[in-house]
């Protein structure tokens, strides 16, 4: 353990920590943790960067499953750092915005911020994993908080939905990635990053190497947003501001980002990997950007212009894998696309996290984020006029600020495949710019609809009674940080170029420096009359012209036909294996245990009998057992009549009493066979249980007294004399095979000079086997526990089970379905009750179990017990009515 | 269970249950050399109180050990827990045991062992749980 | 002796895999006791019979009976004890509710009963 590991893991830390210390300190708002953590873990992180910039990664290692080769290796370089800064800082910010943001339900709020926290040492983990399959780990986690904070207002229905459709999507992707890993795996030997890294030339030529690719990059996608992926990102919106702000535009989207950039050195040069990496991005970032236009809800336009954005960044490192195929100034040409990659990242978090608070505080002040209601807010919320005006401008990329710089250098990357030559480029290039001009001219459409739709023109008579003004201080700062910052990018863009953007780089692009090339650092706001420059003031003109005009052409979005789209694909999907699983399922899991029982019988025969069959080492024993003594004729003989006999006892008792007599046998069989401790032992369990019998039928007198034979059942008899067949030779065969050297001479050997016992069996079990023993005792103690709370606290029992309501009512479904034919126009996919039950039984059995059971309809139990229960079922009724 | 079913039981059980307990007690501490340990001995005293419990009653066997055996239980389990932990204060794994020779007065030279108070919390655990299960389904109506 | 204690293995595991598939909950926990035993035995073969003395050192026997399945076979028997007692007592308590030990009757027994309060309730 390292300050580096304890730096990543503080988070778990406090999260584990947090419903202790809300408890001690009840006044301090939960958030204030979270908030200091963020700064001490930015702080400490800073502290790495001047190591970091003169080219010296961190790395601390520790083994966590040695046997597996799995270290936990923290590995801490440009990129990482560029990631770890944005995942504390925004962390810093967040936080603080959220304390304002969050209202006091002091125990919904530890939640919202154990998970946050969560998250937070999830994503660390993940930028700073050099190991795949912890960072694999780390990957789904992020993905799991994810899921359950946008799921935090669990009584919704679309957080429900958005919830699960993000799981589905993302943990879909997970799968291909942790394939992708063990495909890299299988073909460098390798979950190190760094070592794969080295590997990089003999792997491009393995027949795995594409598959690897195409399943990495499909997790990297999907944890992307980016097309057809990105549908989780829109509904994830119902998350509260600081999770969208935080996760769904400043961190976790970004994961799929640095993935490809983390594994763009093991990949980078061939044509899959740049064809499908900026041919998608730029998909994706033409559709996010287009998509965004036509947006009613504030946040609905920051998730399409989030998902565009993030398009943006992944065509970028599309286009900065070229600089591996050239060598020389060539190659630095290309370069210069994983530098505007990097910017863009920091610029994107800086201008959408700003964007996200304001959507966040016009919610917050007004009530609502349907732009159609707001408008003229500028006047009465200045300060969040002005903050929303300086995020807009740099996310339609206009001077002088961050995004400005980043959208320039963009423009002039995509511009330079057009004399590249090499992956058919010469053919296709021309379409890059266009369709990135296209794509900026709608990015400035939508950041002018942004502001100018909520801020400008004339207030809404439905607003107009309200008293709307500016947020508190708290809820303005960090919003207000975040727009100096976007505005301090743009001016003094060293700040950050030398210390973290060029770091980044290089580690995205580490061929550069392997060949003695040398990254320009210098990022400027003025860099002459470039065809980029032109191409912005073109997108300036053109946007200008459409926003003004906006209103004539918006209806165009009303001729896109709604049923080709991915949304009713993935309903339909989704109410389709639910169909199908529910009927498979149905076809063997008939709810009898007998049958289970007769599947893993069957499954033991085959796989035993297919084993005893085709092993060659297997061989029977014959001679040289041991000699079988009279009276030991009758026990054995007795142990099998005895047993026999059980299934042919008409009544209890007799059966009872039978099993008792194999017991007993088996005493003496132990004592012939030399374990006086085990004959001690049955002996005395025998007669416990045999007690333990007829104390049950002492209370049951007419189960003792009812005679009935067991029914005879051919497959029932089949099965198990199939089974009684393949024990048998089993048996044998382990008789014969013994291709180990027992370890039970050891025991013998050592029992009394190491452990001073006589009696090995008891040495065994209070020393060298303590462990089991100790478990067992355990295992016996929770048996009792089950025992006493089946008996004693059956009255406790059905209160628990009755408290199985469920939390919405019959409207919980209609409001569902209207939700999700107000979003897609027809009705959505059933999660409720109709798609599990197909049958009417069953449908019958699901409603009655809602329905609630109420405890004193139950007529054999005392009065004042009686008195108790209905006390409760009102509390309960209370409850519910809340 | 009903009350006073037979003298005759409920006279040869008083003296039996004291031999089935002591036999106990002999089996847990020479469990160590001869056959026994706390295994059997915890069942041999559950067997002994249930001997109690059918020629007498279970209010009977409540007044002669009036203890809650689920305690016993837990207890037990805490006894071999911390036998075992104690071990990895003298950075040794955990459950390994020490013993050493001593001469003791009467007793002479006679062995002590950690593991016999492992064996201690094996005893009463087994104990603790077979009463706990024989009373609960006794004392049920 | 092996082989005629390997068939008592077999015969005990049919008879125990019987009583499991039956519909009767009381001889389903016998047949666990019964496969408790099969096993028991299993493991005493598996290590050959009678091949010394009781594993007890201070009898200055020249060979012992391997220990190792013994210690096993404790360990079993005490867990076994453990969950017999167990199931007897949800057996015993399904009684108590519904009135059947029968397997198929349970199921419909327990949705009538809960369709009973149901009903009533609404």
């Amino acid at each position: 353990m390292s300050l580096l590991h304890l730096l990543a893991l503080s988070p778990f830390l406090l999260a584990a920590g947090l419903p202790l210390l809300g408890r001690a300190v009840p006044r301090l708002h939960r958030g204030w943790f979270a908030a200091v953590l963020s700064v001490i873990l930015f702080a400490a992180l800073l502290g790495y960067s001047s190591q970091v910039r003169a080219g010296l990664p961190v790395t601390e290692s520790f083994a966590w499953i040695p046997s597996l080769g799995i270290s936990f290796t923290l590995y801490l370089d440009g990129l990482s750092l560029l990631f770890a800064l944005l995942i504390t800082g925004m962390g810093v910010l967040v936080a603080i915005y959220s304390i304002a943001y969050m209202s006091d339900e002091s125990e919904s709020l530890t939640r919202f911020y154990v998970f946050l926290l969560i998250f937070m040492g999830a994503m660390l983990g993940l930028v700073l994993s050099d190991n795949l399959l912890t960072l694999y780990g780390f990957w789904e986690l992020t993905s799991i908080t994810s899921f359950l904070l946008i799921g935090y207002h669990h009584y919704k229905h679309r957080s429900r939905y958005g919830a699960l459709k993000s799981l589905l999507i993302t943990m879909t992707g997970g799968l291909g990635l942790l394939s992708g890993f063990v495909l890299l795996y299988v073909m460098s030997g390798t979950y190190q990053i760094r070592e794969l890294m080295d590997a990089a030339v003999p792997l491009a030529s393995h027949p795995l190497f594409l598959p690897a690719m195409l399943l990495i990059l499909l997790g990297a996608f999907t944890k992307s947003a980016q097309y057809p992926f990105h549908i989780w990102l829109p509904d994830a919106m119902e998350a509260p501001t600081p999770v969208s702000a935080y996760l769904h535009s400043a961190t976790m989207v970004k994961a799929g980002l640095y993935l490809v950039a983390r594994l763009s050195p093991v990949f980078a040069g061939t044509a899959e990997w740049f064809w499908i990496v900026s041919l998608g991005g730029l998909i994706t970032l033409i559709y996010g950007s287009v998509a965004a236009v036509k947006q009613t809800d504030l946040k609905a336009i920051l998730a399409y212009s989030t998902i565009s954005q993030l398009g943006l960044i992944m065509c970028l490192l599309g286009l900065s894998s070229l600089s591996s195929v050239f060598v020389g100034e060539e190659s630095l040409l290309y370069a210069a696309a994983g530098t505007a990659a990097m910017f863009h990242l920091l610029n994107h978090a800086v201008f959408k996290g700003s964007l996200f608070m304001i959507a966040g505080i016009v919610d917050h002040e007004t009530g609502t984020r349907d732009v159609r209601k707001l408008g003229g807010l500028a006047q009465v919320m200045p300060i969040a006029f002005t903050i929303s005006v300086f995020g807009a401008f740099s996310m339609a990329g206009l001077p002088p600020f961050g995004g400005f710089i980043s959208k320039e250098m963009f423009l002039e990357a995509v511009l330079e495949p057009l004399h590249a030559g090499v992956f058919h480029l010469e053919t296709w290039a021309i379409l890059l710019p266009i369709i990135a001009w296209i794509a900026s001219v709608f990015t400035f459409i939508y950041s002018a609809l942004f502001v100018g739709r909520t801020f400008l023109g004339s207030r809404k008579p439905s607003l107009a009674r309200k008293q709307v003004h500016d947020a508190p201080l708290l809820m303005t700062l960090p919003p207000a940080l975040l727009a100096v910052l976007a505005l301090g990018l743009g001016l003094f863009p060293s700040l950050v170029s030398y210390s973290l953007i060029r770091p980044a780089a290089d580690s995205l692009m580490p061929h550069l420096a392997a060949s003695g090339e040398q990254l320009p650092g210098s990022i400027k706001l003025w860099h002459g009359w470039t065809p980029a420059l032109g191409m912005t003031i073109g997108v300036i003109a053109v946007g200008v012209l459409l926003t003004l005009t906006a209103r004539r052409w918006l209806k165009l979005y009303a001729y896109v036909p709604r049923n080709l789209s991915i949304n009713r694909f993935y309903d339909a999907s989704l109410r389709f294996f639910e169909r199908i699983t529910v009927r498979i399922t149905s076809l063997y899991m008939n709810g009898s245990s007998r049958s289970y029982i007769k599947y893993i019988l069957g499954f033991m025969l085959l796989v035993l009998g297919f084993i005893l069959f085709n092993a060659t080492d297997v061989t029977f024993r014959v001679g040289a057992y041991a000699v079988i003594a009279p009276y030991e004729w009758f026990i054995l003989l007795g142990l099998a009549a005895a047993s026999l006999a059980v299934p042919f006892a008409k009544s209890r008792p007799v059966a009872i009493i039978l099993t008792g007599t194999v017991g007993y046998l088996m005493t003496l069989m132990f004592v012939f066979l030399r374990a006086p401790d085990l004959a001690l032992t049955q002996m005395v369990v025998e007669s416990i249980s045999v007690t333990l019998y007829l104390l049950c039928f002492y209370h049951l007198p007419k189960l003792r007294t009812e005679r009935r034979a067991v029914r005879f059942r051919l497959p029932n008899f089949l099965v198990a004399v199939a089974v009684g067949v393949l024990m048998t030779l089993v048996a044998l065969a382990v008789l014969g095979t013994n291709p180990f050297e027992p370890v039970s001479d050891y025991y013998v050997r050592e029992s009394y000079e190491s452990a001073g016992g006589k009696n090995i069996v008891n040495v065994i079990l209070v020393d060298f086997r303590g462990f089991d023993t100790m478990l067992e005792i355990m295992v016996l103690g929770v048996a009792s526990l089950g025992i006493y709370n089946m008996v004693k606290l059956r009255r406790k029992a059905t209160d628990v089970g009755s408290r199985h309501v469920s939390h919405e009512g019959d409207n919980a479904d209609e409001e569902a379905a209207q939700t999700r034919r107000s979003i897609y126009g027809y009705d959505g996919p059933d999660t409720g009750l109709s798609t599990l039950a197909e049958d009417p039984e069953e449908a019958e059995h699901i409603k009655i179990q809602d329905a609630p059971e109420l405890p004193h309809e139950e007529t054999d139990e005392h009065p004042q017990e009686r008195h108790r229960s209905s006390s409760n079922s009102h509390e309960k009724g209370g409850e519910r009515d809340v | 269970m009903s009350k006073g079913s037979d003298i005759f039981l409920q006279n040869v059980s008083k003296v039996v249950v004291f031999i089935v307990l002591a036999f106990a007690l002999y089996l847990f501490f020479t469990g160590h050399s001869s056959p026994g340990g706390g295994f059997i001995a915890g069942l041999m005293s559950a067997g002994a109180l249930l001997l109690l419990a059918l020629a007498y009653d279970i209010e009977t066997v409540r007044k002669v050990v009036p203890v809650d055996f689920k305690l016993v239980t837990a207890a037990g389990l805490l006894i071999a827990l911390c036998t075992g932990s104690g071990a990895l204060f003298f950075g040794e794994p955990f459950l390994k045991h020490a013993f050493g020779y001593f001469d003791l007065p009467l007793l002479g030279k006679t062995e002590l062992h950690t593991a016999l108070i492992f064996d201690l919390g094996v005893y009463l655990a087994v104990v603790g749980v077979t009463m706990t299960i024989l009373l609960t389904i006794g004392e049920d109506n | 002796m092996e082989v005629v204690v390997a068939i008592i293995v077999g015969v005990l595991f049919a008879v125990g895999i019987y009583l499991i598939l039956t519909q009767d909950l009381l001889r389903i926990v016998l047949g666990t006791s019964l496969l408790t035993h099969a096993v028991h035995l299993l493991l005493m073969a598996m290590a050959m019979l009678k091949t010394g003395d009781a594993p007890l050192l201070g009898r200055d026997a020249e060979k012992f009976v391997d220990p190792l399945p013994q210690a096993l076979i404790l360990t079993s028997i005490v867990i076994n004890f453990g969950v017999t007692a167990f199931f007897l007592v949800l057996s015993y308590r399904a009684y108590q509710k519904l009135e059947t030990t029968d397997m198929d009757r349970m199921r419909s027994e327990s949705s009538r009963h809960r369709g009973k309060k149901g009903g009533r309730r609404s």
